[in-house]
């Protein structure tokens, strides 16, 4: 693809209103958006409720389909589709993760998980759709395996932060876990053999030109060799490792730091995600969101970005989060503290015409 | 004095006096009012303290100095000083003025609360506390912690 001759521009294409409070965070659900599958979104709120978008196929326009509510009894902070996209995890303040089934457009509770302290910041299911991830306040990370009728076996405890746990991130193709924290590190951690001996291999710290303040989100490229991350220092990174070696069954196969791209934020950085197409966006407390790719300059000692866009006031307050769809509609969803969710397509800004990537 | 309190004697100062702004006949009332200063520390001079009968103003804990404010940016900076620098309060002091100031600005405002530099023995961690939207979120959805800051705004509503 080749982002160099021409000028882009995140066109807004619709405004979801319903949530009644700020919202926390997103999820496409996989298989959808492409084959005639109409593209759902899942949104989790401050209002203590889940809402699920589904778009249109007559008139394109996303509409709410269903209200999940009456379960969690504090701010739901995260949501995550299973990867076969029957299951919908949601973790909440109130300390317990629910797991919903969707019969038909109706969703029923029908698991929840219970063990952390206090509120669960967030949720991962592996790519397989076997294990699922909780982290929280608690400064713990929490591996569950999947069993079959609905059920849920905490598997491992992992302590090591030292501060609560904002993120859970599986790796895209391997069962390698991420976590990022207030306590301004990431962690990589991997099963020892096939037992269940979970273990941190790695911590990305300061000393390894990581973040010096919270880490809030992180986001794997399409061939998941890259890392990005996003902080309160204003920073986002990229890391990278050797898929070959991780591949052949070294998960010690190490992450480095790639480069930094500080400069383009003044306020927290909360999300980042990044495209299969290549492109990192990021939304922030600044109510802008920007995109990054590649640049061509980039040299032998590694790669260089620059920024592709910024979107000013995406939002009338933050953006918590921003997602791509992972299908062909790319589409991008923007949450924010104005309690809104925003779908923008990217195109050209000369030609009107939506970007063919 | 109750004793317990982290500290028992506060030095109290006398409040300021309350300036009226002045409002000659020829102002346009549709034009768009600029958010100062004197306007904010309004919103919050009159806060209790969370273990004192005394306002934030006359403990000094904030002055009219300590607020910064740029309306055309939507920013603000509020910087406190705790009476003492071991105060434990200091992180309810802090939500009191961030809840406040969320409640009396528009929503466009970017508010930053910290401590004044060298007057808390864990300053950093406090200022990382209090600017941390998803702690301060789930601190406001403690009911024991929103009854105390309710109770601490209640003067500043009167």
């Amino acid at each position: 693809m080749n982002f160099a001759d021409e000028n882009f521009e995140l066109r807004e294409v619709q405004k979801l209103e319903g949530h009644t409070d700020r919202v926390w965070s997103l999820a496409w659900k996989p298989t959808t958006g492409v084959d005639g599958a109409p593209a759902v979104l899942a949104s989790c709120s401050g209002d203590k409720t889940v809402r699920i978008w589904e778009q249109s196929s007559a008139t394109g326009s996303f509409q709410c389909k269903a209200v999940l509510e009456d379960t969690h009894n504090r701010t739901v902070r995260s949501c995550a589709w299973s990867p076969s996209g029957k299951l919908l995890a949601t973790a909440s303040f109130d300390a317990t993760t629910a797991i919903w089934e969707d019969v038909g457009g109706d969703f029923t509770c029908v698991s929840t998980l219970e063990g952390h302290e206090n509120e669960v910041k967030s949720v991962s299911w592996n790519a397989s759709g076997s294990l699922l991830a909780t982290c929280g306040r608690d400064k713990s990370v929490w591996i569950w395996e999947v069993l079959p009728h609905n059920e849920f076996d905490c598997v491992s405890v992992l302590q090591g932060h030292t501060q609560d746990v904002k993120m859970v991130q599986w790796h895209p193709s391997m069962d390698i876990l991420f976590s990022c924290s207030y306590d301004n590190t990431i962690k990589v951690w991997a099963e020892d053999g096939g037992n269940d001996d979970w273990h941190c291999v790695q911590t990305l710290n300061e000393s390894s030109s990581g973040h010096t303040s919270t880490v809030w989100a992180l986001s794997f490229n399409a061939s998941g060799d890259k890392m990005v991350s996003c902080s309160d220092d204003l920073t986002i990174k990229i890391w990278g490792a050797d898929i070959m070696s991780m591949q052949s069954g070294d998960e010690n196969a190490p992450w480095t730091h790639l480069c930094t791209l500080s400069g383009y934020h003044d306020r927290t950085i909360f999300s980042v995600h990044w495209s299969r197409e290549g492109i990192i966006c990021t939304g922030a407390a600044d109510d802008a969101i920007r995109l990054f790719v590649e640049s061509e300059e980039s040299v032998a000692d590694g790669p260089m970005y620059k920024l592709l866009t910024k979107k000013e006031k995406a939002h009338d307050m933050d953006v918590n989060a921003v997602l791509w769809s992972s299908t062909g509609n790319k589409l991008l969803a923007s949450a924010s503290d104005d309690g809104t969710v925003k779908i923008w397509e990217l195109g050209s800004s000369s030609g009107q015409k939506k970007l063919q990537l | 004095m109750v004793s317990g309190l982290i500290n028992a004697n506060p030095v109290v100062y006398e409040k300021k006096e309350r300036r009226t702004r002045s409002s000659p006949g020829d102002v346009d009332e549709y034009a768009v009012e600029q958010i100062d200063q004197l306007e904010i520390f309004d919103h919050i001079r009159d806060i209790k303290d969370p273990e004192h009968p005394y306002s934030l103003e006359e403990l000094k804990v904030i002055t009219e100095d300590a607020v910064e404010v740029d309306d055309n940016r939507s920013y603000v900076r509020v910087t406190f000083t705790p009476t003492v620098e071991h105060c434990s309060m200091a992180t309810v002091i802090g939500l009191c003025l961030r809840v406040k100031l969320m409640r009396s600005l528009p929503p466009r405002y970017k508010v930053d609360i910290r401590v004044a530099p060298g007057t808390h023995a864990t300053e950093a961690a406090v200022n990382k506390q209090l600017n941390d939207k998803e702690r301060v979120a789930a601190a406001l959805e403690n009911p024991n912690l929103v009854d105390m800051v309710d109770e601490c705004l209640a003067p500043s509503y009167e």
